[in-house]
């Protein structure tokens, strides 16, 4: 995964930075199931090295396929991200450790999902008990996120078709 | 690519067991992994392999742009309207229980029906995001 990351940085060719992401989200797929959250790591997959792929793709047969150099050289920025990183590293290092029982997550709502969902809901994968149901308002608020996006990309890239009544009009002047 | 007679057939080999998965995990959410959300990505991602090797033109010929946009708003809709429902049958808003003289039915229909609104509504977006990349190029402005 990190030599991808180099690859990728390095790299001024979008194709192959294209096709390299789609590699590091399948990577991070991988990696998503072996901490046993199946579910994000379908989501991963399909969206990230599926969906965003292809679009990503779209838009670069809309562009010029390398990149160009760089004015300035990037030190600042590099610094700053840099920063930023050192920064949440440090913030990590105040959290509980991995799969630790008694974490703050795992002792407030958890334990009334994991032994209720069965009872309550007669759903036995507790992902979707939560996103659909515990949680149906924030899943409503999600899909009203992506509702949105569409109708975004609807609002900014559709063209103005020439309208066909003005045509016409102008047509019978004649 | 259009041309290419292994990739044709394989896609159309490829295509039909492609939704017949987007609908498994549609419909298996509650038991395993999946929910809407995936299996409209699955969906749309079918539509899309279909358009890349078809060319465009097919996959709107399958799946016009006023259906996709119609998707688009649906989704949303029949979400919204699993929560009316259970406020006309005598819940809160987004209440499952209500949906069935068994609330752990009831449950059970809401989450269902919730996940088709979101799936829906995602392979819509998808695939009308797709629509307007893939065309622009193409078409003089």
């Amino acid at each position: 995964m990190a030599l991808t990351v180099i690859v990728l940085t390095r790299s001024r060719n979008l194709f192959t930075v294209v096709v390299l992401a789609g590699v590091y989200s399948f990577l991070m797929a991988t990696a998503l199931v072996a901490l046993d959250a199946v579910d994000v790591a379908m989501t991963e997959a399909s969206v990230g090295a599926g969906i965003s792929t292809v679009l990503l793709l779209g838009a670069l047969y809309l562009c010029k396929s390398e990149e160009t150099k760089p004015v300035r050289k990037p030190w600042l920025p590099l610094a700053v991200s840099a920063a930023a990183g050192a920064l949440l590293v440090f913030g990590t290092l105040g959290l509980p450790a991995f799969s630790d029982p008694a974490a703050p997550i795992h002792t407030h709502v958890v334990p009334r999902y994991l032994n209720d969902v069965l009872r309550e809901t007669g759903v036995p994968n507790v992902v979707t008990a939560v996103l659909a149901s515990y949680r149906g308002y924030d899943t409503l608020g999600e899909t009203t996120v992506v509702f949105t996006a569409g109708i975004g990309v609807i609002a900014l890239l559709r063209r103005r078709r020439k309208q066909p009544g003005a045509a016409n009009k102008q047509d019978a002047a004649k | 690519m259009r041309h290419n007679l292994v990739l044709r057939v394989v896609a159309k080999l490829l295509i039909p067991f492609i939704l017949l998965f987007a609908l498994y995990v549609q419909f298996h959410g509650d038991f395993g992994p999946g929910g809407g959300f995936q299996a409209g990505v699955i969906i749309a991602a079918a539509i899309i392999f279909y358009g890349l090797i078809y060319g465009l033109d097919a996959a709107r010929k399958a799946m016009p742009d006023r259906v996709v946009e119609t998707m688009v708003a649906c989704g949303v809709l029949i979400y919204a309207g699993v929560g009316l429902a259970g406020l006309f049958l005598g819940g809160n808003y987004l209440d499952y229980f209500v949906l069935d003289h068994d609330p752990a039915h009831g449950q059970h229909r809401g989450i269902f029906w919730v996940e088709v609104g979101v799936a829906v509504t995602v392979s819509g977006v998808m695939l009308k995001i797709f629509y307007m990349f893939a065309s622009r190029g193409r078409d003089p402005e």
